[in-house]
This record gives structure tokens, sequence and C-alpha cells, in this order.
């Protein structure tokens, strides 16, 4: 097997964000994602800096390195000059070119953000823009986004812009400077991460026996990864919250 | 410590904003969900401000979300940020301004990295070559778009023809100032005042006649967490943390929150009407919805822009009785017309309608 430490230590992320750790727990204290979920960046830190293989091994394939949102508060925060969320980043970095995201419930969304906003990008030039979220899937962004969505022109001309137009916001991306950002994504690794989530992800679910399909977003698999929710996640508090709410 | 140490330790988090001649790059979010915004800051910019500040068409996304969304590595994120810089180099511009807080934290966490690890400025120089045949120089200033606001507030505020006071009694209106936490949780020796006391809005608010709420869940991170919104099974936490945020404001009655980050703006937005469906609770005083508006939407109602032109009306909670309040007179039935005037359907459930 992969010396795994050696494999995060080539991740400039995890050099910076890891020098050692004294288990103060201030990450903890301060994490967003450590009041919501069963989550503890102090703990992650301390089992990744054991060094020992099945240890980290363990965490790649875990729910637990997930969690993090990466607002980056620890690292304001950390005494020593560490930064949980580097170390995340580098873990999760690891655990998709290995294929042990699939393993866990929170991990195979990998495949999920590379269908949505990895591809925007190669495809538009943008993470997101307006024509790309659909009232549909959005039903948090509420009555002025189905209006917005639904009159784009009409209302990014209000505002001084043209949709598609030459210049300005939601300007169009000329296919001579997608090729370039195609060519960076070739040059740079991007374009072997993403061919390694799909491969992962195809090969979950054909042994979860989903349909899978090579594009898109409407097929069996990707329903189940984007609306699981094994209901282990959160913290007992947070739960018990929501089953009063529910009430 | 007593507040004059805090007070000199903020002191030190200071940053060099040049005067003019900025190379300007948008934002996926503001452009998507606020593109008055960005159109109203090169407006303040260019014609209220004199300024120059120079965009390329060509330049794109910075690959932001896909990077903190753990699908994009860091050398094609760095890669991409490079070829900013060689369009800005190609203009003859050496200042970057930036829209996003996730680019900015970006493109210092970059710069940082660069500084540290020289080898991975060569690396990137060839990467970026290879695929496009471009070079690039390092810029000599990144500033957030909201840092440039912040340093020109004295100048807004001498051709302000509307202040942050209610019109009626002239006290100044009760602010909530909210931070992205990628603007100087990371390194907070490029935001002003650092992250612990960042003055980029307070600084605007006060010099335009608002006052700001201090209140205790002021540093909590909107919860956008990147993937804990972007996939559906995710959101609760992105509520969640917004609406500690909401219940920890409430107390201090705000007439309104800023922000200078665009996912902030708009979580702070959607997650007010979620809750309000969801549970019929509403934050601001007597039940009605806080406003959130961008520190651009800001600047534009001091300097007496159209609110419909700056786009306030694309908020869910709407900001009609906030307005009234500073006495600007905004007619509520030209909120959803065409530009050229005709009248498109009218959205219903909005939140302070």
């Amino acid at each position: 097997m992969e010396d795994l430490y050696s494999m995060l230590m080539q991740d400039v992320r995890f050099e910076e964000g890891l020098n050692a750790c004294m288990n103060c727990g201030v990450c903890t204290g301060i994490c967003p994602a450590a009041e919501y979920y069963n989550y503890d960046p102090r703990r992650v830190v301390d089992l990744v800096q054991t060094r020992n293989n099945d240890i980290i091994l363990g965490l790649l394939k875990s729910e637990t390195i997930w969690y993090c949102g990466q607002c980056m508060s620890c690292k304001t925060r950390c005494p020593r000059g560490n930064t949980p969320g580097l170390v995340i980043m580098a873990l999760r970095k690891v655990s998709q070119q290995l294929g042990y995201f699939t393993e866990s419930e929170k991990g195979r969304q990998q495949l999920a953000i590379k269908r949505t906003v990895g591809e925007n990008i190669l495809n538009h030039g943008y993470c997101v823009a307006s024509y790309l979220v659909s009232p549909e899937n959005h039903p948090e962004q509420g009555p002025v986004w189905e209006h917005v969505y639904n009159n784009l022109g009409d209302v990014l001309a209000r505002c001084g812009g043209e949709l598609n137009g030459k210049e300005g916001p939601t300007r169009k991306i000329t296919d001579d400077v997608l090729q370039e950002l195609k060519n960076i994504f070739d040059e740079t690794g991007a374009t072997k991460h993403y061919a390694a989530i799909e491969k992962a992800s195809e090969s979950k679910a054909a042994e979860l026996g989903m349909e899978f399909k090579s594009q898109g977003t409407d097929f069996e698999y990707f329903r189940f990864i984007v609306s699981a929710e094994s209901g282990d996640h959160q913290k007992e508090e947070i739960r018990r919250e929501e089953y009063a709410v529910s009430r | 410590m007593q507040l004059a140490g805090k007070q000199r330790i903020w002191a030190e988090y200071q940053k060099e904003v040049p005067d003019d001649h900025f190379f300007y790059v948008r934002s996926c979010i503001r452009q998507t969900f606020f593109p008055g915004s960005e159109q109203i800051f090169l407006k303040i910019m260019r014609d209220d401000l004199g300024k120059d500040v120079k965009e390329d068409p060509r330049h794109t996304t910075c690959t932001g979300i896909g990077y903190h969304g753990d699908v994009v590595p860091f050398e094609t994120i760095s890669t991409v940020v490079a070829r900013q810089f060689s369009l800005a180099t190609e203009a003859g511009y050496k200042n970057i301004a930036i829209s996003c807080v996730t680019s900015f934290g970006i493109y210092t966490e970059i710069l940082e990295t660069w500084k540290h690890f020289p080898e991975l400025l060569a690396q990137t120089r060839d990467s970026l070559y290879k695929a496009t045949g471009r070079t690039f120089e390092l810029p000599e200033s990144i500033a957030h778009a909201s840092d440039i606001i912040y340093k020109f507030r004295d100048e807004i505020a001498r051709k302000a023809k509307v202040n942050l006071a209610d019109v009626t009694t002239g006290k100044p209106l009760k602010v909530v100032e909210h931070i992205g936490c990628h603007y100087a949780k990371m390194f907070p020796k490029h935001g002003f005042g650092g992250a612990e006391f960042p003055h980029v809005l307070i600084g605007m608010v006060e010099s335009w006649g608002g006052e700001i709420i201090d209140y205790p869940e002021r540093r909590h991170c909107c919860g956008f967490g990147f993937r804990q919104y972007l996939v559906q099974a995710n959101r609760g936490y992105s509520l969640s943390a917004s609406r500690k945020k909401f219940e920890s404001m409430e107390p201090y009655q705000p007439d309104m929150i800023v922000a200078n980050c665009p996912g902030c703006a708009m979580f702070m937005d959607r997650w007010q009407y979620v809750i309000k469906e969801s549970d019929g609770i509403a934050y601001g005083v007597s039940g009605t919805g806080i406003p959130v508006l961008t520190y651009e939407e800001m600047a534009g109602l001091v300097l007496g822009y159209d609110p419909w032109i700056l786009g306030m009306q694309y908020h869910n909670v709407q900001s009609l009785s906030l307005l009234r309040k500073m006495g600007i007179k905004a007619d509520p039935a030209r909120r959803f017309l065409a530009k050229d005037g005709s009248r498109l359907p009218e959205p219903a459930n909005l939140v302070n309608g």
C-alpha cells in the first residue's frame, strides 16, 4: 500500500497546514462544522500526526473529512500556526486520487460537485452563472430568484448588463478562452483528477447496482448521492432540535 | 485587555491600496445574484471618483468554488489565477481589484504560497506557458473591491446625497456588518483591521452616518461551506449557521445587514426567506425581515443612485421600509420592470413585500 503520509506531504497545503499540534482544541471551539456535525478537527489533526498508515487510511474512507466547510476560521486561531482546514483539503485530495471517497456517504457527493461546478468551469468559464441555478433544484432561492431566472435578459439589462454579451456580468466566455482553461486543466492535473472521480464513482454505482451515466445529472446514482442522508452526521443536540421543530 | 490595547493591535493591520489604475476581476456569485452591484462599483469608481478601471472580458472564473469544493487542484487554480495576471500584464496594469471574497482569499493564498515556495511560482509560470503561451508579472498590489471603496469612503461621504440615518429622527441606522471569512481569516495582514477587528465595512458605515452593532456571533461564518451548500443533502449546515447569526443579532434590532462577500449577502437573504416560510420567524423589528445589502448597494444608495437600478429588488427580503426610513423615494410599482419600462410578472411572497 502507498505511504499515505508521504502522499499528504506532497501537497503544499499539508506542509503549510500542519506543524505540530498540541491538541488544545481551539480549532474545534471556533469551527462552525464542529457545531453542526459530529466533527472534531482537533482529533483529525491528531490522528494525522500519528503518521500511522492504517489510521490515515481510515480517515480517507471516513465521513469525517467531508464535514469541514473551509471557512478557515481555524487558521486565524491556532496558537501553533496550524490550519486543520488545509490538512482536510490535502486528505480530500488523496481520498479522491485513490478512490476512497466513495466509501462514505458524504465523500460520494464529490461526483455531484464535479458534474456541476467542475463542468461549469470548462463549459461556461464560470463556477456558477444565473442560467445554471434552476429554481427547481434551488427552492431555497425563493420567489425573487424564480423571477430573475425567468427574466434573465431583462433583469441584467436593467442593471446595465447583457446576458451572454461581449462584456460585463454573465458575458459569454468565448471558445478560445474556454480552450485555454481546458489546456490549463490538462497541464496541471485537474483533468486527471476529474477522471479519478468519475472512475471511482462508476465502480461504486456498479457495486451498488445503480444506473450510472457518463454525462449529466439525470440518473439514479447521481440522485442517490445528492439526496442520501443517513441521519448519523449531525450532533445529537442538533438532531433533537430538528425533531422538536418537526413535531 | 483594555480596549485601547485592542485598538493598537488592529491598527497594525493596515494595507496599502493604490490611488488609481485597477484591473478588475468579477465574481461568479456576485455577477449572478447581484449583477447591479458590480456595475455600480464600476460606475462609482469611474464617474464619481474619476478612477481608471480596466476590465478584460477574457478573464474567467478563478475556479475558487471548484477549488474549495475539492475538485480543482491547487496547481490548477494557481495557473488560472496566473492567467488573470497575464491579462493584467498585457494591459499594463499592476493593481488587481477583486470583486469576490472567495477569489480574494485565493489570490492571497497563492501569492503567499509563491513567496514561501518560489519553485511553485516557477512551476506555475511553466504550466501557464505550456498551456496558453502566456507569461505574467506579479501584481504590485491586490485589493478586494471593498478595500477600494473603504479607501475612498470620505470622498464618497462628501458627495453623499443620503445618509445612513433615519430621515425623521436623525438617528443613525443600526447596521450589522458581515465580513466574508476569506477576506482576512486566512491572512489577516491582507485585510483592513485583520481578522478580529476588520474595519473595511465599519469604516464605510460610520463615514456615511450609520452605527455598527456589536453582537456575539459577529464573526461567525454565514454557513456557505462550499460543499455544504452545493450538495442538496448538506444544506442544513448552511441554514443552521446563518440562523445562529440571526438569533444572535435579533435583540439589537438591526435596520440592515451589509456584507462584503457576495455569497454571504446571498445566503443571509435566502435563509431569511426559508426560515420565514418554514417557521414563520423574522428577525427584524416588528416581525419584518432584515434587508441584506452588498456594500456596493449601500454606497450606491448613499450617492443617490436609483435603488431599482442597483438591483435591490432582486433580494427576497425587500428594502422598501428601509429606503423610506432613509428618505429615499422609491416607487414600489417600478421594481419589477424591464429596461424599456414594460411590466414583468411580479414575484409573490417576498419578505417585507
